[in-house]
């Protein structure tokens, strides 16, 4: 093998590392359409071209352009105190590895983001170079998403969306004096500040397109941005309080949640070695999709009363118990909005009743085709049977039936974390 | 009254839309309707041959989107399912549709309505599945070529895709199950059969139609791959749920290195 090559080899493996805890991997909602014979062709739908051993997706090439960082966060393996191996790829080199992957179809894109060098309009420019020189040198229709470094400049900001699909500051810590805490160097407002900049782009670029057609696209994936849990002491609900205020204020597409890996030892954060809070990760994502799918509002489940989701029952069937009074529902009257909000059932499900209650009645046997998750579902329905669930039961009765007659992926954790506590 | 036949058609979907013309026009009470490379004939039931009309299946074609936009889809679809008994049981939901004044396409307390929603997903699964895994390789010759070997017949579904997407590049898949492939020559997608001495797996070994800078990215592609994974999340099962092994073969990230 060539020498550059072998460089560029160190340089990837150093980068990619470095990388891999930003876990969006999204790159669908945006549509760029080839049409001048040349690479690449986005239709809106994200394809993951494979999955890592942690069972997380591969869809971008998600890099660094460089690790080596002016700032020094605490919960950051790139922050500037930590010994690690330090690199820089040049623009050129992005470029070309992101062209040949993708001609291989190993990826729909390129996600790129930077340890903040010099300053942080040094660094955007140089993201913003690589993502101008994939779409007007090499005609590039894939996916990019860049990172926006906090504290860049409006022009540059501008500039990124033009030929970026996505842009995406990470807020890393849900709470102020969290970050205060943890990322002494860095403000609040440098995040926000260009979150608000490309909110506003996205606006403006949008009602021009109405008016004028040839009106370039604006970052049109949207944003987004990442929250860490677990690193310190905040509840679910101060979480999903904040995560509303994103997705309301700034238009977020998605916000994600990442269970903090223990990348240092500092009195400041959990030891390393401990372990990564998987669940508790899974029940925020699935809170998030209740609020986003499932029209549920963000005090329904989260409040004073409970400021912590249930580790044992998914959010959505933690709400049902709490609140039996909305119970039964009938499956063949009921609007879409009341059946989205029964156990076990998902919006597939939802929508392939509301389809087939036209033709006839529907009784337990159809409902378990359509493929409902009859053992939640069962205590919250009446159908075309006489069979249903008649027994007055309360909620914490109900719970106990679910546990007894099901498994679930994470049952070990929370049965050695409840012998833990009682 | 007319005795029930089984009708042998080409294995082509437009043989199989025919057939469905033909049962129509003539009134036959089908008892199977069965490809010629595999017709074995019924014990009680006579044969009959259907020979391919463009035209015939044209009008069945027609028909059926005229009653559904959807059902168009799941028809052909499930049909590259090649499922054991797969034309039968279309033949049965056209007739439905047919017989019908409103659509059954969303009829899903309905048996068959079900079955064949259920083998279009799979299907539809699998091209998607194809669209994810395919790995080109660089051949000598400026080809950007791959293996596949799909569960089900998709290369007909995801031409419009890569024909597309790589539209500046000739590349080819090459489904080595069913022996035939699909060629893009910078102008249009051809469907080709190939002399294969070799099947270009992810093997270590290096193969002379391959440039040497072609392992250098399958290299580096492997490295990225290893690089991303955050070993203390470990999931294999999660993993493998979503890569299934019998696809690791193909792909350059799975090599063992």
């Amino acid at each position: 093998m060539s020498l550059s090559f072998d460089r560029i080899k160190e340089k990837l493996n150093i980068l990619a590392d470095a990388a891999k805890y930003d876990v969006s991997c999204s790159s669908s909602g945006s549509v760029r359409k080839n049409t001048t014979q040349s690479l690449g062709d986005s239709s809106g739908m994200g394809i993951c071209h494979s999955y890592t051993e942690d069972g997380r997706c591969v869809s971008l090439l998600k890099i660094l352009l460089t690790n080596h960082c002016i700032f020094d966060c605490a919960y950051c393996v790139t922050r500037k105190s930590n010994d690690v191996q330090r690199a820089a790829f040049k623009i050129q080199e992005v470029v070309d590895l992101t062209i040949n992957f993708y001609r291989r179809n190993y990826i729909e894109g390129l996600f790129l983001s930077s340890g903040i060098f010099k300053s942080p309009d040094y660094t955007m420019e140089r993201l913003v170079a690589v993502a101008k020189k994939l779409r007007l040198e090499e005609n590039f229709n894939g996916y990019i998403h860049l990172k926006s470094i906090p504290g860049a400049s409006d022009e540059l900001m501008r500039e990124a969306g033009l030929y970026a699909d996505r842009l995406s500051v990470n807020i890393e810590v849900p709470t102020i004096s969290g970050l205060k805490l943890l990322a002494p160097d860095k403000k609040h407002e440098d995040f926000t500040k260009p979150m608000l900049k490309v909110k506003n782009e996205i606006i403006q670029y949008k009602s021009e397109k109405k008016i004028i057609k040839s009106t370039p696209k604006y970052a049109p994936a949207g944003q987004s941005t990442q929250m860490i849990v677990g690193a310190t002491g905040e509840s679910d609900k101060d979480i999903m309080y904040s995560a509303t205020h994103y997705y309301k204020n700034y238009n977020m597409k998605r916000v994600y949640y990442s269970g903090y890996v223990p990348v240092a030892e500092d009195s400041r954060l959990p030891a390393i070695g401990t372990q990564v809070p998987m669940l508790r990760e899974n029940r925020l994502y699935q809170t998030d999709w209740l609020l986003r799918f499932y029209g549920f509002g963000v005090r329904e489940l989260l409040n004073n009363d409970h400021p912590n989701l249930d580790m044992d029952v998914d959010p959505k069937l933690g709400w049902a118990l709490r609140n039996m009074e909305y119970f039964p529902v009938d499956i063949n009257k009921a609007d879409k909005s009341v059946l989205a909000r029964v156990p076990g059932l998902g919006m597939k499900s939802v929508h392939k009743i509301i389809s087939a209650r036209k033709f006839r009645k529907l009784n337990w046997e159809h409902l378990k085709k359509i493929g409902v998750a009859l053992n939640r579902a069962k205590y919250f329905i009446v159908c075309d049977s006489s069979k249903w669930e008649h027994r007055d039961m309360e909620g914490t009765k109900i719970k106990g039936l679910i546990l007894q007659n099901s498994t679930g992926k994470f049952r070990k954790e929370y049965s050695s974390q409840l012998q833990l506590f009682s | 009254m007319n005795a029930t036949k089984t009708l042998i058609y080409d294995g082509s979907f437009n043989g199989f839309l025919t057939a469905v013309f033909v049962a129509f026009e003539e009134k036959i009470l089908v008892s199977d309707i069965q490809k010629n490379v595999v017709a074995q004939s019924g014990l009680f039931s006579e044969t009959q041959t259907i020979f391919t009309q463009i035209d015939k299946a044209k009008r069945v074609w027609n028909g059926i989107h005229k009653k559904s936009h959807s059902a168009i889809k799941d028809i052909y679809f499930a049909f590259l399912s090649e499922n054991n008994g797969v034309e039968l049981l279309l033949y049965r939901f056209i007739c439905k549709m047919f017989a019908g004044t409103t659509s059954i396409a969303t009829d899903y307390s309905d048996g068959i309505v079900l079955k064949i929603s259920q083998l279009a997903r799979s299907v539809g699964r699998e091209k998607h599945r194809m669209e994810a895994f395919v790995r080109f390789q660089l051949t000598k010759d400026e080809i950007y070529f791959a293996n596949i070997e799909p569960d089900f017949d998709v290369l007909p579904l995801i031409s419009k895709h890569f024909r597309s997407r790589y539209a500046d590049q000739q590349w080819l898949i090459y489904d080595v199950k069913r022996k035939y492939g699909i060629y893009f020559d910078l102008d249009q997608v051809e469907i080709i059969s190939l002399d294969l001495n070799e099947i270009h797996t992810n093997s270590l070994n290096k193969s002379a139609h391959f440039e040497d800078e072609e392992y250098n990215y399958q290299d580096l592609w492997n490295n990225y791959f290893r690089s991303t994974n955050i070993k203390s999340r470990i999931n294999l099962k999660l993993h493998t749920q979503h890569v299934p092994k019998r696809y690791w073969k193909y792909l350059s990230e799975k090599k063992a290195v």
